[in-house]
């Protein structure tokens, strides 16, 4: 199988894969919360930690995914649309239509002046759901080469 | 929602429970739980006749789709708290019946009991609205319903076919009933019945008038078994008889009549009305009495009997709706035609209700209903022979039972019928009370039949399969014993029905004929002295007799032989041209081939967008309003155009991806040149994942072969690829062209405007996608999600031995 | 540039209903990619391309680009994903179960 023989060779690959792979999911992280001002956003920040674990895919083995991130993505999928849904749900339990969307702004204490918004959670939702769906689809192929 | 209108929906919501008494419960009969409502609702129901019989109504309304003016408006006058009551009493019968007729063993009781209900709760729907789109939908399910519980025993096949048919023609029905309510609405503007009837002169002014009349009766007649469309109901008699008794004689098959009733007030008064409705009615009566006295099986007989009644009361609101012509008040040459189509409404539903449940217990207990086969069980089982007695009696019309009564004043309508001196029928009219007369003395002979040779002669055993035939358990007599009675009751005494349920219903078909505060004469006289109608029931009971005497001679010919409408040949007929010529378009169009699909859907979207471009002249180049092209564009383009042009001409896998991949991050290159760095982004993402993707899979999938050359197919490939390419270019270009040229302001503008003051974002896109069409992006994620679950359950849930599906 | 994103477009069409039209399973998974690249330019060349700043109200611009489309086709990128991932998936287990991905020899009975 190519994978595996890229992963018993390539020792370069994995140390750069490390390095790479933290650099990917910490931008990542950051494009999901900048997604309200700047570019980015659950669909872009989903992606890119599903592309960061796919490197990790590639230079290491599912063991290594599995040991270092011990959730089912399946389940992430069902968790991010509760997660989406129930942010539309409680505004319902406010009196206001399904998927109402607030926002406002905080003092916070280290971190100054901050927007906070109900979107935040409905994106955070999103970025679960890509994120399993596109793992869920990739290594199921890539399992079943037997 | 008030209580009636809980009252209403209240079977539905008990069908929810069913399953469950039924699987947790099993000891206890699931009947015994069904049998509550329909006695609270019949209680309930009996509550509102002090309100109906002085003449006021009970509105009550909960808005279902405003914006169309459909509401859940619940109607109650006489006419539909007559047949609430039925609806209600005679289930309560049914059900009490159904208890030990159906075993609670063998039977799958849960499903019955979920139909019945659901059936129950659409008639109430249907009786009970004002709103005639409301009345459609619980049409439908009272038909739906229906099939369900002919087909109830579904390994026979003969149930399938009952079932199939009743399906196809009362939705046939039903559907051309749509059609004429919609034009209603197109005269009237309203969906409400009572607003239509306010507005009357705007339907009888219409040209529409015809139309909308044929197709509301098209309905009225396929659900009332109306001639030629009554074939169904024999081949419905395969429904457990509580059912036949319910559904297909006391209930579901008088929503047609309802129907025609309630809409008296709208047609009546047109000659078209009265003749279409009377002719059919006795066309029905006529058939349904000569057909079922060649009958062999005591429910066929009972079908027939039931199409030819039914028509009976058809044609004697027919006759009645000529009050709307006179429209003089309560003048009882016309109004006894009313009178007597409720009268026996009411006494159809006792003693056909009885006669269908004394007919369950013979098959019951002897186990077949052949009349040739069947004969002296007067001895064996004479509860039930007496309840037949009373109810073939009333059927027949004997004194003293309703069913006298009943015809007695059917026989005063038809005459009256030719006194009118309207509508032709001075020269035509004679042929009314002639046809009645005929159709009786059929009714009294099979009456006859029906009695002899089941109760009397000789008593056969070794016909029968089963060994110890006695009388049917108590339990299973108590309905058919109540029902007997009041047929007793309701012939001795008709009126303490007369003003308490006649009058009010009477008044609900023809509103709007009386002055304010006047009721109908409803008084119901035995005797009459020695009129024309008491000639015609003597000669009836003689003719009948002599039928009967006669029928050796009768049973050689060959109409007798035969037991099967000849219009079953027509619907057989239409059904398997119906299923050939459809086998025969499946096997010109579905070659298999997904590529013929897939030419199939080209050439059409290439013929419709070209034609409407051609026919409406849209195709439009506006160039006054172009972006400048940058000079790195070219370049782009050129990369983009020869990587995808390559991709059919690259037979290697490895490199089908990359030109593939390629392509994909050009599109990503030209979202950032089209200021669109959030669509740049994702791109990019998702090309990555999709070029890992298509690795995968490649791996394990055959290299790609050279398409074989077929001169004239690749041709055709070319010409629609092409064609199709073209289009589109053209729509792009035309929708640019209007969407600068012409000025039709975009949407956009509000979600600029918007961003920051309501959402607090200032990427537009993501506040597009994340606030105001949050709703769009859930059911996005929800559809990826799917995605990624069926690729779950293609790869990994596999059923063993399935690889070969 | 719309007139020539117009143009670049029905070749896209084009090609990929070419692709639709061959016999070759993997050949279609590759077609739905391509069309997908189409339907995303169409849908943002028909509102106009490049009429303003991108739509970031950071910018300060007097015009943006118009969101709705980009909103749109964010959408539809996503969902052409999952679609075309399904598709080759069952391109795969087709493949797998019937051991060909020659859609004519795929062929169903008349029958059914």
């Amino acid at each position: 199988m190519r994978q595996k023989q890229i992963k018993s060779n390539d020792v370069m690959l994995q140390i750069f894969a490390r390095i790479l792979i933290l650099i990917i999911i910490t931008f990542s992280i950051y494009l999901l919360l900048a997604g309200h001002n700047n570019p980015g956003g659950g669909f872009i920040g989903g992606l890119m930690t599903a592309s960061a674990l796919l490197i990790m895919y590639l230079a290491f083995d599912m063991k290594t995914i599995t040991k270092a991130i011990p959730i089912n993505f399946t389940t992430m999928i069902g968790a991010g649309l509760l997660l989406a849904v129930g942010t539309g749900i409680v505004t319902m339990l406010f009196g206001y239509p399904f998927l109402t969307q607030f926002f406002d702004y905080f003092h916070l204490p280290i971190l100054g002046e901050a927007e906070l918004t109900t979107a935040l959670p409905f994106d955070l939702g999103v970025y679960f759901v890509v994120v399993g769906s596109a793992l869920t689809i990739i290594l199921t192929i890539a399992e079943d080469d037997k | 929602m008030t209580l009636l209108h809980w009252a209403t929906i209240s079977p539905f919501l008990l069908a929810i429970f069913i399953p469950f008494f039924y699987k947790y419960l099993k000891k206890i009969h699931t009947g015994w739980f069904v049998l509550i409502l329909p006695l609270v609702l019949f209680v309930y129901f009996l509550s509102f006749i002090p309100v109906t019989s002085s003449g006021d109504v009970i509105l009550r309304s909960v808005p279902w789709v405003p914006s169309l003016g459909i509401n859940f408006a619940l109607y109650i006058d006489g006419l539909s708290l007559l047949f609430a009551l039925l609806i209600t009493g005679i289930g309560t019968l049914v059900v009490l019946y159904s208890i030990y007729y159906l075993s609670k063993v063998k039977e799958k009781l849960n499903n019955f009991y979920v139909y019945l209900l659901m059936f129950m709760g659409a008639m109430l729907g249907v009786v009970l609205s004002d709103n005639i789109i409301v009345i459609y939908v619980f049409w439908e399910v009272t038909s739906i319903a229906s099939s369900l519980l002919i087909s109830y025993w579904f390994h026979r096949e003969k149930s399938t076919y009952g079932a199939q048919k009743s399906m196809f023609i009362t939705v046939f029905g039903g559907l051309s009933m749509l059609g004429g309510f919609s034009l209603l609405y197109v005269m009237t503007g309203t969906f409400s019945i009572r607003e239509i009837i306010a507005n009357v002169e705007l339907v009888t002014g219409s040209e529409l008038f015809l139309p909308a009349m044929i197709l509301v009766l098209l309905g009225a007649f396929t659900k009332s078994a109306q001639f030629p469309f009554h074939i169904w109901l024999p081949d419905a008699m395969e429904a457990p008889t509580p059912v036949s008794a319910y559904l297909h004689s006391a209930t579901m098959v008088k929503a047609g009549i309802y129907l025609v009733a309630r809409l008296t007030a709208v047609f009546g008064g047109s000659a078209e009305w009265f003749w279409i409705i009377t002719l059919a009615g006795l066309t029905t009566l006529m058939w349904g009495s000569v057909s079922a006295i060649r009958q062999k099986d005591l429910k066929s007989i009972l079908a027939f009997s039931t199409i030819s009644q039914l028509g009976l009361i058809m044609s004697l609101l027919g006759v009645g709706s000529a009050a709307y012509y006179f429209n003089d008040g309560d003048n009882a040459l016309y109004t006894v035609a009313i009178l007597a189509a409720v009268f026996h409404l009411i006494n159809h539903a006792t003693f056909k209700g009885s006669l269908f449940m004394t007919a369950g217990i013979i098959d019951h207990e002897t186990g077949t209903r052949d009349i040739r086969k069947l004969g002296g069980l007067m001895t064996i089982m004479p509860v039930t022979a007496t309840i037949s007695l009373v109810g073939l009696a009333s059927m027949a019309g004997l004194p003293p039972f309703n069913g006298f009564l009943s015809k007695e004043l059917f026989f005063t309508s038809m005459l009256n019928a030719t006194e009118f001196g309207i509508f032709s029928l001075e020269s035509f009219g004679i042929i009314l009370p002639v046809l009645a007369w005929i159709a009786s003395v059929f009714t009294f002979a099979y009456c006859l039949i029906m009695f002899f040779k089941t109760f009397t002669g000789k008593f056969k055993p070794e016909e029968l399969d089963v060994d110890h035939v006695h009388e049917a358990p108590f339990g299973m007599l108590v309905s058919p014993i109540i029902l007997g009675l009041l047929v007793v009751v309701f012939g001795l005494f008709p009126n303490i029905l007369a003003y308490s349920l006649i009058e009010p219903a009477m008044a609900a078909i023809l509103p709007g004929i009386l002055a304010p505060g006047e009721v109908f004469d409803v008084y119901i006289h035995h005797w009459h002295g020695f009129v024309p109608e008491l000639f015609m029931t003597i000669a009836v009971v003689i003719l009948g007799t002599l039928i009967f005497l006669t029928m050796k001679k009768w049973s050689k010919s060959a109409f007798y032989q035969g037991e099967r409408d000849i219009f079953n040949q027509v619907y057989d007929g239409g059904y398997d041209g119906l299923v050939k010529g459809a086998q025969g378009i499946t096997r010109i169009q579905m070659t298999g081939r997904l590529r013929d699909y897939f030419m199939y859907m080209c050439s059409f979207i290439i013929l419709v967008l070209g034609y409407t471009m051609y026919r409406y002249d849209v195709f439009s180049v506006d160039t006054s309003n172009l972006s400048p092209i940058d000079p790195y564009m070219w370049v782009i383009s050129i990369i983009f155009i020869g990587s995808v042009v390559s991709v059919p001409f690259i037979n290697n896998r490895i490199g089908v991806i990359i030109v593939t991949g390629v392509a994909g991050f050009v599109v990503a290159l030209m979202f950032v040149v089209f200021r669109a760095p959030d669509l740049a982004l994702t791109q990019l993402l998702v090309e990555t994942v999709t070029v890992v993707l298509f690795m995968l899979v490649f791996y394990h999938l055959p290299k790609l072969k050279k398409e074989p050359v077929n001169k004239r197919l690749s041709v055709l490939k070319l010409i629609i690829s092409v064609g199709f390419g073209a289009i589109m270019t053209m729509v792009s270009i035309s929708a640019f062209a209007m969407g600068s040229g012409a000025g039709f302001p975009s949407i956009s503008e509000y979600f600029i405007e918007n961003a920051k003051e309501l959402a607090g974002g200032y990427n537009i896109v993501n506040v597009i996608l994340v606030d105001f069409r949050g709703l769009d992006t859930m059911l996005e994620i929800l559809v990826l999600g799917i995605a990624a679950l069926a690729v779950v359950t293609m790869i990994k849930l596999r059923l063993k031995g399935s690889e070969d599906v | 540039m719309e007139i020539l994103m117009s143009i670049m477009i029905g070749i896209v069409f084009t090609v990929s209903i070419y692709l639709f039209l061959s016999r070759s399973l993997l050949r279609v998974t590759l077609a739905t990619l391509l069309m997908s690249h189409g339907v995303h330019l169409l849908l943002l060349t028909m509102s106009g391309l490049q009429r303003g700043a991108s739509p970031f109200l950071n910018f300060q611009a007097d015009a943006y680009t118009d969101p709705l489309p980009q909103a749109l086709v964010l959408t539809a990128i996503v969902i052409s994903f999952g679609v075309t991932s399904l598709l080759l998936v069952m391109a795969y287990r087709t493949f797998k179960v019937h051991n060909t991905d020659d859609l004519d020899e795929l062929r169903g009975s008349a029958d059914e």
